[in-house]
């Protein structure tokens, strides 16, 4: 394996160590957030990082802490490292890139993973994370940080959250007003 | 700059700053929304917008306009390129003598900007300028939630009490007078049409009017003008007092502290 190589397979590695302070039990490879790591040249790493909400406010700060453990990890290969972290918006991030990893940690921490499919317009079909019953009531579609949504169980009467689900529900879609 | 570039960059303002300062408009509603679930999903949808608002920045700064910081705090209110109708307070009437916020007034004016907003995204999905289609496609995909919760609002308090249904309708009606500002592309429309980056006013118009009357429809009533635009053309750099005030509100947190803004 190049050096190169072994570079980036590091640098992936130190990505499942960042979180969105949010969120601090899955990590943004996890989430879906790693668009791609390139090797722009020797001693230069290019992390592009895909934003879940436009408006995120922890974006800098993830921005700031992908840099700081990838350097620190990275020293004893090369003083000089440079590393760059840009957020790009396309491809846009969807609900579906969350690994089945990353879909568990949520299940553990109280909040239902986003619905495997879904269709505009329709009531999300998302299952109790406690009593796993699907007998559940949406309350706000926007709950306490922008991906997530706050819904109750009927069955075991529990307050739970939820991610809101994001689809590319639009694509391909034609709009004939526009012809 | 190219005259192609001021062009793009004319239709780039305009989707910035209408959000940005609607945006601002709905930040003031903080812990006064009807209830807790309002407010929580409110200042969500403010910090989704907030951050289309800074994707249109963005794409600006990519074309040499300044950096995105500057772009939202430091311009003139003449450089504003926001329609009137979203500038202006929360409240109708006296603003000053009696500045009482209008939820009625507030949920009309952000249903009827959402559609206007879903309709301009679909015509941005096949925009001649890649950036541009790429950030209304995610965009697009928050907005959904957004058209979704002003709708329900709308709906709800149009078949309500009778005085919720008399707010309503004279909220339309104010709302109404200015909307084509809003629609509007300002007097650089027909070059910014003919680089095919949106679809011509008309179109907008026609589709926004199609989509609008349907729902008011549904809830029986229907409006007896076209819409129109009777405080000037923000597209044209046309504001009020109101904008004037609000930049200097933002400047000041932004002047006070720069470490606080930050994206
Ligand atoms: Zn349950």
């Amino acid at each position: 394996m190049t050096k190169n190589l072994l570079l980036k397979k590091e640098v992936q590695q130190v990505l499942q160590q960042v979180t969105d302070p949010e969120m601090p039990y899955i990590s943004i490879v996890e989430l879906g957030m790693l668009e791609n790591i390139a090797m722009k040249r020797d001693g230069f790493v290019q992390v592009e990082l895909l934003p879940t909400f436009s408006g995120c406010p922890a974006l800098n700060m993830i921005q700031a802490d992908v840099k700081e453990k990838v350097k620190e990890r990275l020293l004893e290969w090369n003083d000089d490292l440079e590393v760059e972290v840009t957020f790009r918006f396309h491809p846009p991030w969807t609900t579906d890139r969350i690994t089945e990893t990353g879909k568990e940690k949520l299940r553990q921490n109280g909040v239902s993973p986003p619905p495997a499919s879904f269709t505009a317009g329709e009531p999300w079909k998302i299952p109790c994370p406690y009593c796993h019953s699907m007998y559940t009531t949406m309350e706000n579609i926007f709950g306490p940080t922008a991906c997530r949504s706050i819904l109750y169980c009927n069955a075991c009467k529990n307050p739970f959250e939820a991610m809101k689900p994001i689809a590319n529900l639009f694509e391909g879609v034609e709009n004939k007003w526009l012809n | 700059m190219q005259r192609e570039d001021m062009v793009l960059c004319e239709l780039l303002y305009q989707l910035a700053d209408d959000n940005f300062i609607l945006a601002y408009r709905g930040s003031e509603w903080l812990g006064l929304a009807p209830h807790i679930e309002e407010d929580v999903a409110f200042s969500s949808i403010n910090q989704d917008m907030m951050g289309h608002a800074v994707m249109y920045y963005q794409l600006l700064e990519e074309l040499g306009a300044g950096d995105v910081d500057a772009l939202s705090h430091c311009r003139e209110p003449e450089s504003f390129r926001n329609a009137i109708l979203l500038e202006r307070k929360n409240g109708l009437g006296h603003y000053l003598e009696n500045p009482n916020y209008d939820w009625a007034y507030t949920v009309v004016r952000h249903y009827l900007f959402s559609v206007l907003k879903q309709i301009r995204l679909e015509s941005l999905y096949h925009s001649s300028y890649e950036p541009l289609k790429q950030a209304a496609e995610k965009i697009s995909l928050e907005h959904y939630y957004h058209s979704m919760h002003w709708e329900t609002w709308f709906t709800q308090l149009m078949s309500s009490t009778k005085e919720a249904r008399h707010r309503m309708e004279n909220a339309i009606n104010y709302c109404w007078q200015e909307f084509d500002g809003v629609i509007s592309l300002g007097r650089y429309g027909k070059e910014i049409c003919d680089h095919q980056l949106i679809v011509e006013e008309e179109k907008l118009r026609n589709e926004w009017l199609k989509r609008v009357c349907t729902t008011f429809g549904e809830m029986q009533f229907s409006p007896k003008t076209s819409p129109g635009m009777e405080s000037g053309n923000g597209r044209n750099g046309e504001h009020t007092e109101d904008l004037t005030e609000a930049l200097e509100v933002l400047s000041e947190v932004y002047g006070g502290d720069k470490q606080a803004v930050s994206w």
